[in-house]
Parts: structure tokens; C-alpha cells; sequence
């Protein structure tokens, strides 16, 4: 756990000192709030005290900004070779890997407690549904999980930052939205398990207040999933470099 | 700690890295690992480092096997890797407190043990800095800083001067000496005479395979077969010079080394034959102006043992 700890402050400091985490909230912010407060359908629209209108946006802004934040994490080391020295310390694969998504679940979760001001604004606009709102973070921060260890995953198998970016981006445009679309037009069997399969079914029951063990367990599991892969991706210098 | 390599193989898909290596190095040797690029040096490195596994055979540390405990393993060695990776974002301080961490250092004595690894590497004046601002020299000196700072009983060292200046090379080198006292030490390299100059035996490998193994000097009789002392007899005629020296007791075989300076190269058979030769001139009232005892170098034995 120290060691874990211990990756993660690096990663931290590291996304601080390259001002990756700045940009990051700064535009996680910039863009939330401005199609929250200002443009489109934002809140003043809906008639309702109800922060859903940025939950679907910080939706769509995750979906874009994890990539970014995982992209480097593994590839770098990779290209740097640093991942060599990282490893023959005494440290196993396993703590490397999560020490590295922790510290992105930790940024994250800054950038969304930022967006607080949002919930205190509101609920002095109007009556406000506590748990609609925790429910609203707390499926945001479970995306999050879920594209975290899809970033990290694409991550670890290159040594092209860009690459893991765009990976990350095509797998994770599928959970986004492909399932979701193709799901429609189809009947029985197979598009229930597309159905089951995306993300944003699972992403509006949660938001709109309704906290299903289902979803949960659907989001771990693609967390759980990206890990795992990574970790085996990692192994593979045995077999072949 | 002694490490023991048994039967070790590693393929590259069908290239075979490293070939049925097997040697023992005992606790506080300096052993050179010697070989052309691409014999399997790096690679056999890393499997001791534990960062990847063999295909076959195994390694032994302190009796330990690299494949059950890597973990607890690595924690006895310091490994300073090819091309010395680090991460240049980091100022040089952070970058040794966070390998002191890893390496499960105390968090009350990380503090001490940096100051510790940054006065002896001559790292106070930089050790603010970004280590991507810093000289190759001195990244060179982060980088065996980070190797030693949990005071490691082994050191791994993949060519740990390559790249810089004579001066520095020779300040390195020190350096490895010195922290090197009572270590069990590995290092590889290109420059021949820095393995002379610091290792207590030899690794010759070559295209996988562990081709020689012994101390420069043996090394060095081996390739040679016998000794040769090289001489210059002034005042005399040289086939006479030639047939005379023949004839001497201890004496197997004479050259011409350069004949119209009357230089030879005498093949002996006996630490005798520098008083015969001297007694042979004083005798013929000739001069001897040179005798040398010549030395196979270890380039020599280096391109013999190495080249098809």
C-alpha cells in the first residue's frame, strides 16, 4: 500500500508539474460550465433546480479528457525505457498499475469536487434533490473509473502517446454511444446485451437518482476489465521483449 | 551475495539472446561482462534484475530463485540500466526521495540517505535541478545514485559510461570503486581498459554464448600461449644475433620484429630467458637496448574470442 502511495504522489506531482492537471481542469471547467450556464439546453432552460443538464455535459467532457490524462502514463515510460528502472525496483506490476490509475481516479475527483459552486448556485435557485446530485457525481466518478482503466489499458501496449489517446477514444466511442445506436434498431437477444453493454443506459438510471447494484458492478467491471488487461499487457515483455 | 546463473536461455522469437549461460559470481567480486552489441549482455541483465523472465534455466540470488522472489530479491540490488532512463521532470531530490520510498527506505531516514547519495556523487551543486537539465555527466551520476541509494550488496551496471568524456569516465569509474567495496558488482561495457582497470575477473560473451571466463591475465595467457619478450641487441651481426639466440637454453622460438633495427621477439619457455639473453650479450660484447616483456592485448583476446 506504501508503495502504491508512493506511485501515486509521483503521478500527482507529475500531472501538476507538466501542467497536464491545470489544462485539464481549467478546460474540464471552462467547458462544463459554459454549456451548464450559458449555451444550449442549460439549466435555466429545464425550469427545474436540477443539475442534470451538467451531468450529461461533464458526460461528454470525461469522455474526451480521460484519454488525455492516461495517454502518458505507460507509453511515456515505455518510450523513455523508465518503465525498466520502475519495474526492477522492488515493486510488483500490479502496484505500478494501480498506483498510476489511482492518481488519475484522484485528479478527477478534484476536478469534479470543483464543480460544487454549480450545486450551492442551484440549490439557492430552487429545491434541490440531494440525492439526484450525489447520485449525478457519484456516476460520473464511475465513468471515470471505467475510462480510466480503458486509458490506462491502451496506454500500456504502446509507446505513442497519441496512439494510446486515439485507442482509448475508439474503444471507448463504442460504450459511449456505438452500443447504444446500434441497440436500437435491433430486437431480441443480441440487442438487450448491446443494450446491457452501454454506457449511457447505465449512466442516465444512475444520474436520474436511481442507484442499481447493476450499474455498479457494470462500471467496475470495465474498470476491473482495463486493469486486468493492463497488467497482462505489462507481462508481456517475458514473451516477447 | 553470490549470484549463480544456471543453463539460462532467453529467445527473441526465433533468435536465441542468450544461449545456455551458466557462471557463478561470489560475494564482492567486480566481474566485467564483456561482449560486441547485441551478444545478449543487456538481456542477460535484466533477467538477473528480475524485469523479465528466462525462457529457460534460472538465476540464484544469495540462493534465491530470481523466478519465485522477485520481489524480495530486489530489494538487494541496485541497477543502473542501459541508457540510464529517468525521469527528467522530476528536480534530482524528488527523484531520489521516490526511489528511496520504493525501495521501502524508512520515511525518517529517506531524508538521510539522499543528502547521503548526493554528497557522494558530487550531486550538491545540481541536486535542486530538473534532471532533463543536467548534463550527461551528472545524469549518469542520478542514475548510479538511484542505484545505490538503499545501500544494495549487489550492483548491476549496464554500460555505465557510455557517452562521456575521458574525464568523466574516469571520475564514474572511481566512483564505482569506491561504492563498490564490499558489493557484489556486474557491469558491462565496450572500453576495455575500464575493465582492467576495475573488475576482478572477466565475462566474455558472444552471440549469446559465455565464450571466456577469468582474469585479464589469464585471459590474456590463454589467448598467447607463451610469453614473448621482445628485444634490440645493438653491435652485432644480425643472423649471428639471430642463431645465437636461437640456440639459448630456454628459448623456443625467434621473430624478426624488425630486421634492420635488429628487433626480436623471443618465444620462451622460462623466466630464465632474460638472464641468458643478457649474459649472450655481455658474452659477444654486444648492447642491449630494449627487452620488454610483451603483453597480448585485451582488445586482441577481445576480437579473437568474439570475431567469425
Amino acid at each position: 500500500m506504501d508503495k502504491i502511495w508512493t506511485i501515486t504522489k509521483r503521478e500527482l506531482s507529475s500531472f501538476f508539474d507538466s501542467l497536464i492537471a491545470y489544462i485539464m481542469i481549467v478546460l474540464f471547467l471552462g467547458f462544463s460550465g459554459f454549456f451548464t450556464w450559458i449555451s444550449g439546453s442549460d439549466i435555466f432552460m429545464s425550469g427545474q433546480a436540477s443539475l442534470r443538464p451538467f451531468f450529461s455535459i461533464a458526460y461528454w467532457t470525461l469522455f474526451f479528457f480521460i484519454p488525455a490524462l492516461t495517454m502518458r502514463l505507460l507509453a511515456e515510460e515505455n518510450k523513455t525505457g523508465t518503465i525498466e528502472m520502475l519495474l526492477t525496483k522492488p515493486v510488483t506490476d500490479r502496484q505500478v498499475i494501480i498506483g498510476k490509475y489511482l492518481a488519475t481516479l484522484i485528479l478527477i475527483a478534484i476536478a469534479l469536487a470543483l464543480t460544487f459552486p454549480y450545486v450551492i448556485t442551484v440549490s439557492k435557485i430552487g429545491n434541490i434533490d440531494g440525492g439526484a446530485v450525489f447520485c449525478g457525481y457519484l456516476a460520473l466518478l464511475l465513468i471515470s473509473a471505467a475510462y480510466a482503466g480503458i486509458g490506462l489499458f491502451t496506454s500500456s501496449i504502446t509507446n505513442n502517446q497519441i496512439v494510446a489517446f486515439l485507442s482509448a477514444l475508439f474503444i471507448g466511442l463504442f460504450f459511449h454511444i456505438i452500443f447504444q445506436i446500434i441497440s436500437a434498431g435491433m430486437k431480441g437477444l443480441a440487442g438487450q446485451i448491446l443494450n446491457t453493454l452501454s454506457m449511457t443506459v447505465h449512466f442516465d438510471s444512475l444520474s436520474r437518482g436511481v442507484v442499481d447494484l447493476k450499474d455498479i458492478v457494470y462500471f467496475a467491471s470495465i474498470a476491473f476489465l482495463g486493469l486486468f488487461l493492463t497488467e497482462v499487457s505489462l507481462a508481456k515483455r517475458n514473451a516477447y521483449n | 551475495m553470490d549470484i549463480v546463473v544456471e543453463n539460462l536461455t532467453k529467445k527473441y522469437g526465433n533468435q536465441k539472446a542468450v544461449d545456455n549461460i551458466s557462471m557463478k559470481v561470489a560475494t564482492g567480486e567486480i566481474v566485467g561482462f564483456l561482449g560486441p552489441n547485441g551478444a545478449g549482455k543487456t538481456t542477460t541483465m535484466k533477467i538477473i534484475t528480475c524485469y523479465i523472465a528466462a525462457d529457460e534455466g534460472d538465476v540464484f540470488i544469495g540462493g534465491k530463485s530470481v523466478r519465485d522472489n522477485p520481489v524480495e530479491l530486489k530489494k538487494y540490488i541496485g541497477y543502473l540500466p542501459e541508457n540510464n532512463p529517468l525521469y527528467y521532470e522530476m528536480p534530482v531530490i524528488d527523484y531520489l526521495e521516490f526511489c528511496a520510498r520504493l525501495h521501502g527506505i524508512e520515511k525518517s531516514r529517506v531524508p538521510n540517505r539522499v543528502v547521503d547519495m548526493i554528497r557522494i556523487t558530487g550531486l550538491n551543486s545540481e541536486k535542486h535541478k530538473k534532471i532533463g537539465e543536467l548534463s550527461k555527466g551528472f545524469r549518469q551520476r542520478v542514475g548510479l545514485a538511484q542505484a545505490m541509494i538503499h545501500d544494495p550488496k549487489i550492483l548491476i551496471l549496464d554500460e555505465p559510461t557510455s557517452g562521456l568524456d575521458p574525464n568523466q569516465i574516469v571520475e564514474i569509474r572511481k566512483l564505482i570503486r569506491d561504492l563498490g567495496r564490499e558489493k557484489t558488482v556486474i557491469l558491462s561495457t565496450h572500453i576495455l581498459p575500464e575493465v582492467e582497470a576495475t573488475c576482478d575477473r572477466i565475462f566474455i560473451i558472444n552471440k549469446g554464448r559465455l565464450v571466456a571466463d577469468g582474469t585479464a591475465e589469464t585471459l590474456r595467457k590463454k589467448a598467447q600461449g607463451t610469453d614473448i619478450v621482445r628485444v634490440r641487441i645493438e653491435d652485432g651481426n644480425t643472423d649471428e644475433i639471430y642463431k645465437s639466440l636461437k640456440n639459448l637454453k630456454s628459448v623456443s622460438m625467434v621473430e624478426f620484429a624488425d630486421r634492420n633495427l635488429n628487433r626480436f621477439d623471443v618465444h620462451c619457455k622460462s623466466e630464465e630467458v632474460k638472464r641468458e639473453i643478457f649474459s649472450l650479450c655481455v658474452g659477444n660484447n654486444w648492447v642491449l637496448t630494449e627487452m620488454t616483456p610483451f603483453e597480448t592485448k585485451l582488445e586482441d583476446v577481445f576480437r579473437e574470442l568474439t570475431m567469425n
